[in-house]
């Protein structure tokens, strides 16, 4: 059994599904770090991210072209993104409850809409609905590099939105006035206020901004790695984005490692199903979230969030 | 002299409040023009109105003679106005550079390329006098720095007016010195500056001329050469006040409190108080000096039995008491006057009656086998209610709705019911107005002359001064000196309180 397990290891389809399984964590996850700085808790990934998987595949069949599936799934992660900051920011409302209501909505809504287009009458026709799948897309020459080429280089063009993100986040968050502007809004919004800075505008900017990534990370799941639909495919990855969140503590890189660790976990328990082991699968499906809370509980510690977290931003006046 | 801002008849109402109340107010150029007010008079509120922050309700603003509209900060700073607010609004973990361009166009807009802007800060600073690293953070700095930082920010956005809430208030007397020296050099150099407070001699020693305000009206403007602290005293009070308080030379009496090698944590779990060592006897106030935020208040919570000592003990009338719990600590004859009464010191959504009766409730006469008796009860809060002269329509008012005045004399009476042997008064006057202070440190005198010992922490050094018997300074968790208040040097005081002088315990005396 062991040396099955080091048989996993040593081969590259294991750090393929790494990296597919990283991917939908990590576009959510450090796509949602900017509202995250400013102050936002966007604890509604999940709904971002099922709308996305729907919108994926609506646009993708309903056009039968998939990039019109891709620009859907961005268009509606942006939706929930204005819905969630209409309540949030606008409102005030309480962050937490409200990502719960719109998780819980969207679980409902997503299945509507799903059924809308793809039903006719009484009769539910998705298997014979043909889809248009994202393609895979080998990158020339750096495709060609043994061992890092098949692992990094060749994948659905949604994976390299992913690669160049991390350090996209993390110039507008550091090098920037755009990132300036972000922390110093979550640090202290009253301040920023005072020298004219609009801390709605920044906050509604980052949420959509989160919205549109974790719209694609969920068409990813939908139109990418699967070519169909299923209801709640998302199965709680928004969730576990949002711990990478906190496992990053708030800065790009980390919340980066913490999606690949997730996702390491994800993949790792897909290849040991493969193997057939007798583990009951409920086991293994497992994993990844065991090695959330396994992680939480060890490595966080004193946590960095943002100042303003999770608090509404209202002037004083009366 | 030409006229800079001009605000005519200005309103503003809060619900239930009207806090500026048709307000006219003129500033030249180069002026320094002091705000004064007691605390609610309206002077905060009426600068939050010409930044931008708050809409008055009517009322016309002029700028160097032109009526202009201002509905954001923005638009006061694009004007040329800068404020200094009482609470900073400065952003702790960025930097000092970060700060001062926050919400400008950046030299190479988008990136966030400072090094110009670093230079500028610098510069700037040398000029006003007003040295700062530009690429410190913010929570790395002392307040007196942070202080300059703000200043900076609104020199960098060329403000013409420079508007500074309650700007001493938490500075050293040393670092009130500088600051002074800074506004008189920016108003030598033709900038013109609102200075908020509340105390009269600051008035006279660096402002051209005076507004006063009293309950959101003006109630005059005048210059600081044709007038003098007691007329000003007068007209922000609304009637004569006495500060200067009587008090007997009384021989101190047996020891009540002694505090040997106390050491404690603060709440981030770093050393707040470190090894301190004191008494005080019978008829004796002694004051705790020192810049806030140096380890008194967690001091004063460790007495009390609500911060845990890690070393060191307390004893209260030869017994004991380290660690033990507070209800044991108010059992030997403490009391208890916490800085914020607002939080630790009432509980707000409470009537009054209920607030005085917090400490004795379960004692009889209040309550019989564990039942309230409402008529001791009702009697108990009527007495108390007129002992300490709190103004209320009745007993079953919730505290929230007193002023800030009687709402620190519900704590006076609840804490000073049952004559205590200590009392340990943490900034019991902060944010009262001259009237309510004046009662406070009354009562505090009063209860030293009838025999209490009391342990009276406060950041207002002049407090200090009036109430102590002995003066002992607190800097970074150590007591670095303690002295006899007769002949106390204000100047030693201060260079005590900055953490530049020590002197050994000039009353140590073994008793
Ligand atoms: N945001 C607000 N909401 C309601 N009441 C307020 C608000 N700000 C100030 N007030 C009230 O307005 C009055 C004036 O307050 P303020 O301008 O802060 O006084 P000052 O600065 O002179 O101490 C006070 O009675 C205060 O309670
Ligand atoms: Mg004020």
């Amino acid at each position: 059994m062991l040396s099955d397990l080091a048989s996993i290891f040593l081969n590259l389809d294991f750090y393929v599904a790494v990296v597919r399984m990283t991917t939908p964590l990590l576009l959510a996850a450090v796509g949602s770090v900017l509202a995250e700085r400013s102050g936002v808790v966007t604890f509604s990934m999940e709904a971002m991210m099922l709308m996305g998987a729907v919108g994926g595949i609506i646009g993708s069949g309903v056009f039968g072209n998939v990039w019109m599936g891709v620009l859907l799934a961005i268009v509606f992660g942006m939706l929930v993104g204005f819905a969630y900051s209409l309540m949030a920011v606008s409102v005030g409302a309480h962050q937490i409850v409200t990502s719960v209501g719109l998780n819980l909505g969207a679980v409902g809504l997503s299945a509507v809409l799903y059924a809308l287009v793809f039903t006719r009458g009484s009769e539910v026709i998705q298997t014979v609905i043909k889809v248009p799948k994202l393609p895979l897309v080998k990158i020339p020459l750096l495709g060609d590099i043994p061992i890092l080429g098949p692992v990094l280089f060749n994948h659905l063009p949604v994976v390299y939105v992913g690669y160049v993100l991390v350090p996209v986040v993390w110039f507008i968050l550091y090098r920037t006035s755009w990132g300036l502007k972000i922390r110093a809004v979550g640090e202290h919004p009253h301040a920023a206020d005072t020298v004219g800075i609009s801390v709605s505008k920044v906050r509604y900017a980052t949420i959509i901004f989160a919205g549109a990534f974790s719209g694609l990370a969920g068409s990813f799941l939908s139109i990418g790695l699967l070519g169909s639909y299923m209801e709640n495919m998302t199965a709680g990855r928004g969730f576990i984005a949002y711990t990478a969140i906190v496992f990053g503590k708030w800065q790009p890189v980390g919340v980066f490692l913490g999606t690949l660790l997730f996702g390491a976990a994800d993949a790792l328990q897909l290849r040991i199903q493969a193997l057939n082991l007798g583990i009951p699968y409920q086991f293994l499906v497992m994993l990844p979230y065991v090695v959330t809370m396994i992680a939480l509980i060890s490595v966080v510690g004193r946590a960095s969030w943002p100042a303003s977290y999770g608090s509404p931003f209202k002037r004083e006046e009366g | 002299m030409t006229e800079l801002l001009r605000l005519e008849k200005i309103r503003k109402t809060f619900p239930g409040v009207l806090a500026n109340d048709d307000v006219d107010l003129s500033i030249e150029q180069g002026e320094i023009h002091a705000l004064l007010g007691e605390n609610g008079a309206g002077k905060t509120t009426l600068m939050n109105c010409v930044y931008g922050l708050y809409r008055p309700d009517s009322g016309k603003i002029f700028w160097k003679g032109k009526e202009v509209s201002v509905h954001q900060a923005r638009d006061a700073i694009a004007l040329g106005i800068g404020m200094v607010h009482q609470h900073f609004m400065l952003v702790p973990p960025l930097t000092v550079a970060e700060n001062v361009v926050l919400g400008l166009p950046l030299p190479r807009e988008p990136l966030l390329d400072l090094s110009a802007v670093e230079k500028e800060v610098q510069q700037t600073g040398e000029r006003y006098g007003l040295l700062v690293n530009p690429k410190a953070q913010i929570w790395q700095l002392p307040v007196g720095v942070q202080q300059r930082v703000e200043i900076l920010k609104a020199l960098y956005r060329k403000a013409e007016l420079l508007i500074l809430d309650e700007p001493t208030a938490v500075l050293t007397p040393g670092e009130v010195e500088e600051l002074f020296k800074v506004l008189r050099s920016l108003a030598n150099q033709g900038i013109s500056i609102i200075f908020i407070t509340h105390k009269l001699e600051e008035v006279m020693a660096l402002c051209d001329r005076v507004t006063v305000l009293r309950n959101g009206r003006k109630v005059a403007t005048v210059n600081t050469s044709d007038t003098n602290t007691r007329e000003l005293a007068k007209m922000m009070v609304g009637r004569e006040v006495f500060l200067d308080i009587k008090k007997p030379d009384l021989m101190p009496g047996e020891v009540v409190l002694r505090v040997k090698n106390l050491s404690a944590l603060d709440n981030r779990e770093l050393p707040a108080v470190k090894s301190v060592s004191f008494y005080i006897r019978r008829n004796e106030i002694l004051g705790i000096a020192g810049v806030d935020g140096n380890g008194q208040t967690e001091l004063a919570e460790v007495l009390f039995g609500m911060r845990k000592a890690t070393n060191g003990t307390v004893e209260v009338l030869g017994y004991d008491v380290t660690n033990c719990s507070p209800l044991e600590i108010i059992n030997r004859g403490v009391a208890y006057i916490p800085p914020d009464r607002q939080h630790t010191g009432l509980l707000l959504d409470f009537t009054i009656t209920e607030n005085l009766i917090g400490k004795s409730y379960y004692k009889l006469p209040l309550s019989k086998n564990g039942i309230f008796q409402s008529r001791p009860i009702a009697e108990f809060a009527a007495s108390s209610i007129k002992k300490f002269d709190i103004r209320t329509p009745g007993p079953d008012l919730k505290v929230k709705l007193l002023s800030g005045g009687n709402q620190q004399k519900v704590v006076l009476a609840r804490e000073m019911s049952g004559n205590p042997a200590l009392v340990i008064a943490a900034q019991p006057t902060r944010g009262l107005d001259v009237g309510a202070t004046e009662y406070v440190r009354n009562q505090m005198v009063e209860a030293r002359n009838t025999g209490a010992a009391i342990l009276l922490i406060s950041t207002e050094l002049e407090e200090i001064l009036t109430l102590s018997d002995r003066i002992a300074v607190m800097y970074e968790g150590e007591i670095v000196g303690i002295v006899p208040a007769k002949g106390a040097d204000i100047h030693e005081i201060s260079e005590m309180m900055a953490g530049v002088l020590r002197v050994g315990d000039l009353t140590a005396m073994d008793i």
